[in-house]
């Protein structure tokens, strides 16, 4: 203790004798560099991997709830049973609306009675195909309800293949967990598996930009359907605004202004 | 090691260096932008599959076809019917806002039994079987002691094989009085009953017409089948046919017509007296029509010559006599001219005398029952059932005369006098009411009086409603039987009156009941088979559903499928076959009554000198003025020079308000002889100067906040006034004063 008081005696008397007038400024910054609060460029980096650490790990796990299924759905054994792939189940209406998951009528036909012996099979005859309630799924990509999109267009007007945004989940023997945003209340698989944004896939992610890629990967698309990127449309609109008519996409679906709107994308 | 100001500042930069690099800001404000459309008050559709359902709207009498959309087991949308003869893809606000009545607030959702006193609103659930079986240990007692006549039953309609069971059921229990609730269609099946012996419902070829001369009608304000109204008056508009309105007040109609003629109110007869006069003494009528199919003409031609020169119809209409004399000629000039009464929305009937005139206007240039005029039209008769056969109990009950007096010697040829029934009751004069059944019909809030029909409803020990919602008249039963709402039930829906094409429509269940209401079909029979013998034996059937599936037979397919069934051809009647009278032919002249058409005042109650103005009401498509109230999308398409919070504004002259110091906005009370209220001043041009106006279809006191406590109920303001000719209540407005609060 009287160490301690001795020292910080010390100072004053040192200000006090002018010694302090006489340290050139580069010896005071030394001197405060190895002062009472250490490198600062250790917490610098101790902040920075601190964060770091936090923004990439521990957010997305409290970001994520897990939520499981209410059962369990072998895609890889149902996709053999059927004729026809995919459209068996998630087929198109009369009407030309997508029907998305299957409700209990299209499940009816062949599990009014239970089929073997596995646990979910036995649960999704009793507590619902009896009871005639539908099974609450937990929708991997549900979309806002703002977004519009068309699987016709996609599926049947472009012959895309229901892999390239949904990925092979018709492989898949059973259902992953569901992870859902605390926030939005969407799955993680819209924004996608890393939580940086990257991918490698097509159907890694569903998020506007991905959109955005295959829509402004060629000019070809963007003719056909009319379709324009944000970004796409925007250089447009620059365009436009620059040299009237001249832009290589053409007009926009407005009358008035002959541009697109955002409601061509988002209801 | 110990931290100082310096290390923590680095720290904290380091860890939003580091924050920046990480995907958290970028992520959450991507998820906190999203997060803001996911507000639970944000309304999200269900995605689901979209199925349309064929029906018919019974909202009101319009009749029309709609096809609803659905997502999944929802209804989303309700849409006039393309290609159905009365609207052919028309709907009104009404029928457009028809959802809201299906999931709104204010449905009734199971039976529900009085607790506590009437009116205060106190009730409690009671099962299906409880709530039958209290009616049918009511209605048992009283046929037991031979009080079965003591039992009443009002109806909104009495056509379709609901008011059929209704009328059947009081028939094997044994009572006369089933009520019709009041309209325009009572003082026209009369006229036609009088002038042409006919039981038959007025029709109107208004498609073929090309001059149309409405005596107030609200040809696009809620007047017979409103879609086809709108429809018609929109085809009159392209083909350039001239409609002429008659009225006190510039409405809607009457801005849209070819010419507004402003008369002083209640004096229209006396102007189709004088249209008559210039007609027969310039020899403008159909001469050929007259001499062959009518009688009395020459009678009537005497009264018309004598009292209706245009000079002194100038005087009593405040028309001037140029003006009824070109209106006469271009009328009588036209090739189809059509005549039309019934003021407003015609939910209130005409004086028989005023009836007959307009339906002699249009004898007199020949368009009855023939193409672009007005035809009697026989209803569809589809519905034949077995014969009762009455118990001595039942038989003993019907002998009784009608407590509404209806097919007395007084009223002889009047079906139903529902605006009497408050006053009989009140009276006690005949025997009192021991129970009433209200079903498609709101008595306590549409009838004229409401006073003196609560003081009636007190009077009656058991009320019994079969509302779906929860209105003044519900709220004043003793039972309420929930019937479903249009959306979730099947019901044959006869052509509406005024239509000529024999129409038939089958409303049917769009979604699955919501609640735990039950079709009044179904309960009538319950209550019958309840009450077992003779009465149960009258119900053959075990369901409304088959009753109805039996009763359309083979219309049925056609009608599940396509929602209706019409025929082409018309039943176009030859003139020849047209009368039913003594004499085979028109008569201008009852020959029972020796009454004749022309212009009695029907004078209104108040003293001029106390009552300086005069009241009348308005009606507009904005504003459901029958038993169902305005929806909540409904009363927000109502303007703000009409009803403001809760003020309704009353219509004034400028000049008038002027002269009584008052200014528009104005707070001011309105009182009449009949009660008084507080509303708004709102100045316009387009009414007559010393007369008022405010709308119907306001001031409810139930159903739901969007609609209760706004305006006030014209109702409660005005009296009845009973035709000597009908017993009919011919009441158009009441004297009323304006005073500064
Ligand atoms: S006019 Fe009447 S029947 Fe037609 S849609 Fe409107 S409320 Fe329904």
């Amino acid at each position: 203790m009287s160490t301690l008081d001795d020292h910080s005696k010390e100072i004053p008397e040192d200000t006090a004798g002018g010694a302090t007038a006489a340290q050139s400024p580069e010896e005071k910054i030394k001197k405060q560099d190895n002062g009472p609060g250490g490198p600062i460029i250790l917490f610098f980096i101790l902040g920075l991997f601190a964060s770091l650490i936090v923004g990439w790990i521990i957010f997305p796990k409290l970001l994520y709830s897990q939520k499981k299924q209410p059962i369990d759905f072998n895609h890889a054994f149902h996709v053999a049973e059927v004729e026809n792939g995919c459209e068996s189940c998630h087929f198109f209406r009369k009407d030309g609306t997508f029907s998305g998951a299957p409700k209990l009528e299209q499940c009816i036909d062949c599990h009014e009675e239970i089929q073997g012996v596995d646990p979910d099979e036995i649960k999704f005859v009793e507590e619902y195909v009896s009871k005639g309630r539908e099974v609450p799924w937990l929708i991997y990509s549900k979309q806002p309800d703002c977004v519009f999109f068309s699987h016709a267009a996609h599926i049947k007007g472009a012959d895309m293949e229901c892999v390239a945004c949904h990925g092979h989940i018709g492989e898949s023997e059973s259902l992953k967990v569901y992870e859902e945003n605390r926030i939005t209340g969407y799955s993680r698989d819209i924004w996608g598996k890393s939580i940086g944004g990257f991918k490698k896939n097509t159907w890694d992610r569903m998020k506007m930009d991905d959109c955005a890629d295959c829509h402004q990967k060629n000019y070809a698309i963007i003719e056909k359907t009319g379709v324009k990127t944000p970004t796409k449309r925007f250089v447009d609109h620059m365009i436009e605004v620059v040299s009237p008519g001249s832009s290589i996409s053409g007009k926009g679906t407005s009358v008035q202004t002959e541009r697109d709107a955002c409601f061509v994308c988002h209801k | 090691m110990k931290i100082g100001r310096r290390g923590f500042l680095s720290f904290v930069i380091g860890g939003a260096a580091g924050t920046a690099l990480s995907p958290l800001p970028w992520k959450l404000t991507d998820d906190s932008s999203i997060w803001t459309q996911m507000w639970p008050w944000t309304p999200v559709p269900k995605d689901g599959e979209t199925s349309y359902v064929n029906s018919v709207c019974t909202l009101c009498s319009g009749g029309c076809g709609i096809t609803v959309r659905k997502i999944d087991e929802r209804a989303v949308k309700i849409e006039g019917m393309k290609g159905h003869p009365i609207n052919n893809g028309g709907a009104c606000l009404l029928g457009l806002s028809g959802l809201q009545l299906l999931y709104g607030p204010t449905r009734i959702k199971s039976p529900l039994k009085r607790t506590g006193k009437r009116g205060q609103g106190g009730w409690e659930k009671i099962s299906w079987k409880a709530a039958v079986s209290e009616v049918v240990e009511k209605l048992g007692n009283l046929r037991s002691k031979s009080q079965s006549h003591t039992v009443g039953f009002v109806s909104g309609s009495d056509r379709g094989t609901i008011p059929r069971l209704f009328e059947r059921f009081l028939t094997a229990y044994g009572s006369p009085n089933l009520m019709r609730m009041p309209s325009v269609r009572d003082s026209y099946e009369l006229t036609l009953h009088m002038m042409q012996g006919v039981q038959a419902l007025p029709g109107f070829d208004f498609e073929n017409a090309d001059f149309i001369l409405s005596l107030g009608s609200g040809i696009i304000d809620g007047w017979g089948s409103p879609v086809r109204m709108f429809r018609a008056n929109s085809a009159w508009q392209n083909a350039n046919v001239k409609v002429i309105q008659i009225e006190p007040r510039l409405s809607n109609t009457a801005a849209k017509s070819s010419k507004w003629i402003p008369i002083n109110p209640g004096t229209e007869t006396a102007l189709v007296m004088g249209l008559a006069h210039v007609i027969i003494k310039e020899y403008l009528y159909d001469t050929g029509f007259i001499l062959n199919y009518t009688n009395g003409f020459e009678d009537w031609k005497r009264l018309v010559m004598d009292n209706y020169s245009p000079d002194s119809v100038a005087a009593i209409t405040g028309i001037d006599s140029g003006t009824i004399v070109v209106l006469a000629r271009s009328f009588a000039n036209a090739s189809r001219p059509l005549a039309i009464c019934g003021r407003g929305d015609g939910s209130s009937p005409v004086s028989l005398k005023g009836c007959t005139a307009v339906h002699a206007l249009n004898a007199l240039v020949g368009n009855v029952n023939k193409k672009g005029g007005v035809w009697a039209v026989s209803d569809t008769d589809y519905i034949s059932w077995p014969e009762i056969e009455m118990d001595s109990k039942a038989a003993a009950g019907m002998q009784h005369e009608r407590l509404d007096g209806a097919g007395s010697k007084k009223y002889l040829f009047s079906r139903y006098l529902m605006n009497r029934l408050p006053e009989t009751v009140n009276s006690g004069a005949q025997y009192p009411l021991q129970a009433l059944f209200v079903s498609g019909a709101n008595p306590l809030y549409t009838l004229h009086d409401t006073k003196s029909t609560e003081k009636a409803f007190d009077k009656i020990p058991f009320v019994v409603s079969f509302s779906s919602y929860m209105d003044e008249t519900a709220q004043n039963a003793d039972l309420i039987l929930p019937n479903h709402v249009f959306l979730e039930r099947y019901e044959d829906v006869p052509a509406p009156v005024g239509l000529i094409q024999p129409v038939i429509g089958l409303a049917k269940p769009v979604v699955e009941p919501q609640f735990n209401t039950r079709h009044v079909g179904d309960v009538i029979i319950r209550m019958a088979k309840g009450l077992g013998g003779s009465v149960a034996d009258a119900f053959p059937w075990d369901s409304y559903y088959s009753c109805l599936k039996e009763t359309l037979n083979d219309n049925w397919e056609t009608l599940v499928d396509k929602g209706f069934r019409s025929d082409t051809e018309l039943m176009n009647p030859t003139l020849e076959s047209s009368f039913d009278t003594v004499s085979g032919k028109f008569e201008f002249i009852n020959p029972d009554t020796g009454s004749m058409p022309q212009f009695k005042p029907v004078s209104i109650e108040g003293d001029e000198k106390l009552y300086p103005l005069v009241l009348i009401p308005y009606d507009s498509i904005r504003l459901a003025n029958s038993y169902i109230g305005d929806p909540p999308f409904a009363i927000k398409t109502v303007e703000d020079t009409v009803l403001k919070g809760k003020y309704v504004f009353v219509e004034i002259n400028p000049k008038t308000a002027r002269s009584a110091g008052l200014h528009e906005g104005q707070r001011v009370l309105l009182i009449t002889p009949k009660g008084k209220a507080e509303v708004k001043i709102h100045l316009f041009e387009g009414i007559m100067p010393g007369i008022i106006a405010l709308p119907r279809g306001l001031g409810h006191t139930a159903f739901d906040d969007y609609l209760a406590g706004k305006g006030i109920n014209f109702n409660t303001l005005i009296g009845t006034v009973e035709d000597p000719d009908s017993g009919m209540d011919t009441a158009w407005g009441i004297r009323a004063k304006l005073s500064k609060v």
